[in-house]
């Protein structure tokens, strides 16, 4: 193998620092995403799986040892084949309930369903960007600019997770596989009805 | 090469220490008083403050009906940089300040340029008298106001400041070549009249407050190149309601729909707008629909364009921030825009 001279080796790294140092964060944060890390994923994933994330993105089935979240359908929402008649109006200290996928939520604030965060590019997070994915978390609103996040997504907690964090989970969301699966629209407090 | 070694040694220390000297001050905290933010002249709650510019833009943001009036103010010796037609350049400390009211005062939002080139938002909350404003909390607030849409009217958080005003090129939405542009579109809803005071397009250039402004766009202004009038204030008004959040280069470029105009595009900004809207299912789907078009021509169903602008759903309605009743004027530009030039060019 051909051997590079050490002062080219000392002359390359010095140009590189320089540029590293004198580039704005900004624009080392919007260059071209580059592969995430094995580290980074499965820091993602770690974090997906301690957070609870499967409790209300992967829908629930009745397995052998009762209800559990169906992996094969991993983090792709509420299911949009599932019909669903009129949620049950809120009254009485009983005011939230859940469909048996624990994917629909019915309170004070409507019915919410929980998103696709799989990497489809029409009904899940595949043209979403990080920007996206991390402004979402720290706003509650769509796409950090939209319709408000309704329960039960725990925005309050979530919105405390690092950029870091944020980026881990979000690059481990873009790496799983991809599930075509439409959720509905969420219904607000004066739409009692079915949600197919 | 211990020559070599030094010599990089210091150039990395000398980039080091040019980042380091760069660092901008830290920001004083808001002023706690509208009056003490440089609005004003000293000792009024009324009177401009000397190089305080009053404006208005030609494609204004409907905001359920409210009075609106707007002002900007740039650091003495200063100019905005022009050169990007659409994505102006203000320099630290320009400060920019809208007024809301129904009858009376009733808040009065501030965005100011920082050392460090960032952007901060506030607003300010007049209390019944309309003589003093007063710092809204981080988080917004509820005024009780009569004449408001179910008597609250509602202040934003700053983080909903930044949802619409961080959605752009620039956080600056109406204060651009297009929005100034003396050749004003008579047809565009709820625009306020041009009058002397105000400032425009020639008037800031006149002024020094423009540089590196093309100068053909003083001679031949910014102006929609539509294919009819109609069209025009159509587009405009999209431009001015929904374009911070729905343009080409912003934070939902991913979206694809593309509702922003560009002074510097000429025809092909309209056509790229058309273009996002005519042929496209939307993701958004009313509730137990199974398909939808983001604009519908003909008889293959309604338009989510303009269903999400007459929405009363808070969960649907677009824009989602800011707006609480139908702007029912708006929505009969766009039906009407929709039903001929749109209807002609998608078949």
């Amino acid at each position: 193998m051909k051997r590079i001279p050490l002062e080219y080796a000392i002359l390359a790294v010095a140009v590189a620092a320089t540029v590293a140092v004198a580039m704005p964060a900004h624009a080392q944060t919007t260059a071209k995403a580059v592969e995430p890390t094995a580290e980074k994923l499965a820091r993602g994933k770690y974090l997906v799986t301690t957070s609870g994330c499967h409790d209300c993105h992967t829908p629930w089935i009745v397995g052998p040892k009762g209800p559990e979240p169906d992996m094969s359908r991993m983090l792709s929402g509420h299911p949009e084949s599932a019909t669903l008649p009129p949620a049950p109006a809120p009254q009485g200290p009983w005011i939230v309930s859940a469909s048996a996928t624990n994917t629909a939520w019915s309170g004070p604030w409507g019915v919410s369903f929980t998103a696709n965060l799989t990497p489809d590019a029409e009904t899940g997070l595949g043209k979403w960007t990080q920007r996206n994915f991390t402004e979402t978390i720290r706003t509650g609103r769509h796409m950090g600019r939209g319709r408000q996040i309704l329960p039960p997504m725990p925005i309050p907690m979530y919105k405390n997770f690092t950029d870091a964090d944020l980026e881990a989970i979000f690059s481990f969301l873009q790496s799983i596989p991809a599930v075509k699966n439409r959720v509905p629209e969420p219904l607000p407090p004066s739409m009692p009805v079915a949600a197919k | 090469m211990k020559t070599l070694v030094l010599f990089c040694s210091a150039l990395i220390a000398a980039v080091a220490a040019a980042a380091g000297a760069q660092a901008a001050p830290a920001a004083p905290p808001l002023p706690r008083l509208l009056r003490d933010t440089g609005l004003f002249a000293p000792g009024t709650a009324t009177n401009l403050a000397a190089g305080v510019v009053s404006f208005a833009p030609q494609y204004p943001l409907w905001s359920d009906g409210t009075r609106k009036r707007r002002w900007i103010a740039l650091p003495a010796g200063t100019s905005i940089d022009a050169a990007r037609v659409d994505a102006w350049e203000f320099p630290v400390g320009t400060r920019l300040w809208k007024e809301f009211g129904y009858g009376r005062r009733i808040e009065t939002r501030m965005i100011e340029r920082l050392p460090d080139g960032s952007w901060r938002f506030a607003a300010y909350v007049w209390n019944a008298e309309g003589t003093v404003a007063t710092l809204a909390p981080e988080d917004g607030t509820i005024v009780e106001v009569a004449d408001a849409p179910g008597g609250r009217y509602a202040v934003p958080s700053r983080n909903d400041c930044a949802a619409c005003h961080e959605g752009a090129a620039v956080p600056v939405l109406g204060f651009s070549a297009l929005q100034l542009s003396p050749d004003r579109d008579p047809l565009a809803p709820h625009a306020d009249p041009a009058r002397p005071q105000m400032a425009d397009l020639r008037t800031l250039a006149a002024r020094g407050w423009l540089r590196n402004l093309p100068p053909a766009l003083l001679a031949s202004p910014p102006r929609i190149q539509a294919a009819s009038p109609t069209a025009r204030a159509a587009l405009g008004y999209l431009h001015g309601n929904c374009g911070h959040c729905h343009n080409a280069a912003g934070a939902l470029s991913g979206v694809e729909l593309v509702l922003a105009q560009q002074a510097d595009a000429n025809a092909r900004s309209a056509e790229q707008t058309i273009a996002s809207l005519l042929g496209h299912s939307s993701r958004f789907r009313p509730n137990g629909a199974s398909s939808a078009q983001r604009v519908a021509t003909g008889h293959d169903g309604d338009s989510v364009l303009t269903l999400r602008m007459k929405s009363t759903n808070p969960l649907a309605r677009m824009p989602p921030l800011g707006v609480q009743v139908i702007d029912q004027e708006g929505v009969a530009l766009i039906e009407r825009w929709i039903s001929t030039d749109l209807q002609t060019q998608a078949h």
